[in-house]
């Protein structure tokens, strides 16, 4: 019980926002325990998307699990793919070519880009500005043409095989990419004029959600929201995969560690993306788009662990194998679980208004978190 | 006090010159709809035109003698994650007396496909593509379930 200054007695309550509500972006629920407007808890629930992925991995060829990963994380699909890719690659021993790692680099920017472009007009929805739903949607559709051309689809890609790439790059690609950045380096500028420095929108994000630098490692918050912290967790700089330690680019880190901290890393990150697709897309080495494997693989016995840096944050996949032609056991360590977890952390406190701000910044996918 | 005079109207201008800067992006759009991408769909099907590559539903090739290329390996099969082909296959006395097996139908069940494309490449004959077709919304659920092969076709010539 608490009594306001009118000496009125007030009671805590519960209230459930979702599972079918707007800006939870997907079917998450969340429990809050109330006072007045003040949120004193949150506690999430999940399930109702789950499909039992892992599960699935268990009677499928190593093949067949890739374009299940499509369905997780559904925004950064392509790293996931390569996530699975690169752990069947390291258990298997087989060394990539120069161009299969460049274009799966390329791709993986590409991938990230248009993850932070579609975050970017979903926060300024959620926030009230429909407008920028608009122009971020519009800017991504160039990027799914690139990837419809090369890949053959626009979400779910499934572009990655064991032992490189399903085929090799469109002649019109490179062409397509570099005309991407040329429009998008125009454009970027006008996603600050009409979100970043407006005022209503900072007044929603500045000093809401506070996560401290301590609080993100003891939770495994990675990614753009870790790092909105100060915690330096770039899987990219960290273990270098692919060609990502031929590229310069630099981690975006800032202390704040509050909404507008989260926000100002992930457009920060765009331009880091557009810059590591220039250095890479005038040179893409010559060579095989493929490494021949077998054409059913089976991996020897042993635990194999790859992580990789998605759009979200840190992605683990680790395989345990009995020597079949389907793994014992797939654990996926996805980046928006731990996210979530901490969301307590960020929202205790706050508004339930500021709630939807918090939920928008971490970045989200719901089938990412219950997989 | 005379600080707090001034926070308070350089917060009103730094306020609105950011809502106006705002509007200066918005109305560059109002007077220059070129700019605009945004496709009729659907107003604009007879034109609209996908990419090579983009992964439809499978369909089987045939040519004008209504002949296909499928041998009824079911390589397919295997390496559909989701059981989504079926082969339901038969035999045929060719003229020599010896039996050879073809195709009775390949069923496609489209509501199981997930478009990974992997069947594609694992046909040694090339005897299907993924189609551009898009729009696979039907009525009954019965007519996702398809034969891709078209009756009365043959295997063609030469294709072991």
């Amino acid at each position: 019980m608490n009594e306001l200054k009118t000496g009125l007695e007030t009671q805590e309550y519960f209230i459930n926002m979702g599972p079918q509500h707007p800006s939870t972006h997907g079917v998450l629920r969340l429990m809050l325990t109330l006072d007045g407007e003040i949120i004193k808890n949150v506690e999430p629930h999940l399930g109702y998307i789950h499909r039992s992925i892992e599960k699935m991995c268990e009677k499928d060829q190593y093949r067949m699990i890739i374009h299940l990963t499509d369905r997780m994380d559904y925004l950064s699909c392509h790293i996931n793919n390569e996530a699975v890719c690169l752990a069947i690659e390291k258990a298997l021993e087989v060394e990539m070519t120069d161009r299969i790692k460049v274009i799966r680099t390329i791709i993986d920017e590409l991938t990230r880009l248009s993850s932070h472009q579609l975050w970017w007009g979903v926060m300024g929805m959620d926030l009230g500005a429909i407008t920028s739903f608009l122009y971020g949607f519009r800017d991504r559709e160039l990027i799914t043409d690139i990837f419809e051309e090369t890949c053959g689809a626009r979400l779910t890609m499934n572009y990655n095989i064991p032992g490189g790439l399903m085929f090799d790059i469109h002649p019109n690609f490179q062409k397509r990419t570099k005309e991407f950045i040329t429009h998008f380096k125009k454009k970027l500028p006008e996603y600050d004029d009409l979100l970043s420095n407006n005022v209503i929108f900072k007044q929603r994000t500045q000093g809401i959600g506070y996560l401290s630098k301590e609080d993100a490692i003891s939770y495994g918050v990675t990614g753009p929201s870790g790092r909105a912290s100060g915690f330096s967790c770039d899987v990219r700089k960290l273990e270098p995969y692919m060609a990502y330690d031929r590229v310069d680019f630099k981690e975006i880190l800032s202390t704040e560690g509050d909404c507008y901290a989260r926000y100002k890393v992930r457009i920060a990150e765009m331009w880091e993306s557009l810059s590591i697709i220039e250095q890479l897309i005038d040179n893409i080495p010559e060579g095989d788009f493929q490494v021949p494997t077998k054409k059913v693989i089976k991996l020897p016995k042993g635990e194999f662990y790859q992580r990789v840096e998605t759009a979200r944050g840190e992605l683990g996949v680790y395989i345990v194998s009995e020597g079949k032609v389907s793994p014992y056991r797939v654990k996926f360590r996805s980046p928006g679980f731990s996210t979530l977890s901490a969301m307590n952390k960020m929202a205790t406190g706050f508004k339930i208004a500021d709630l939807v701000a918090i939920m928008s910044t971490i970045d989200l996918v719901i089938p990412d978190i219950d997989r | 006090m005379f600080k707090s005079i001034y926070n308070y109207f350089s917060d009103i201008y730094t306020a609105v010159r950011s809502l106006l800067t705002g509007m200066k992006v918005t109305g560059h759009y109002v007077f220059h709809p070129k700019e605009i991408i945004t496709q009729q769909y659907p107003e604009n099907r007879d034109e609209l035109k996908m990419f090579d590559r983009f992964r439809g539903e499978v369909v089987m090739l045939h040519d004008e003698n209504n002949e296909h290329k499928c041998t009824g390996c079911s390589a397919c099969d295997v390496a559909c994650p989701n059981g989504t082909i079926e082969i339901i296959s038969d035999w045929e006395i060719n003229e020599e007396g010896k039996k050879k097996k073809i195709i009775d139908k390949f069923v496609y069940h489209l509501q199981m496909c997930t478009m990974c494309g992997l069947c594609i490449p694992a046909c040694p004959t090339d005897a299907i593509v993924m189609s551009e077709d898009f729009e696979h919304a039907v009525f009954d659920r019965s007519k996702l379930t398809k034969v891709l092969n078209k009756p009365g076709s043959k295997i063609m010539d030469g294709i072991k």
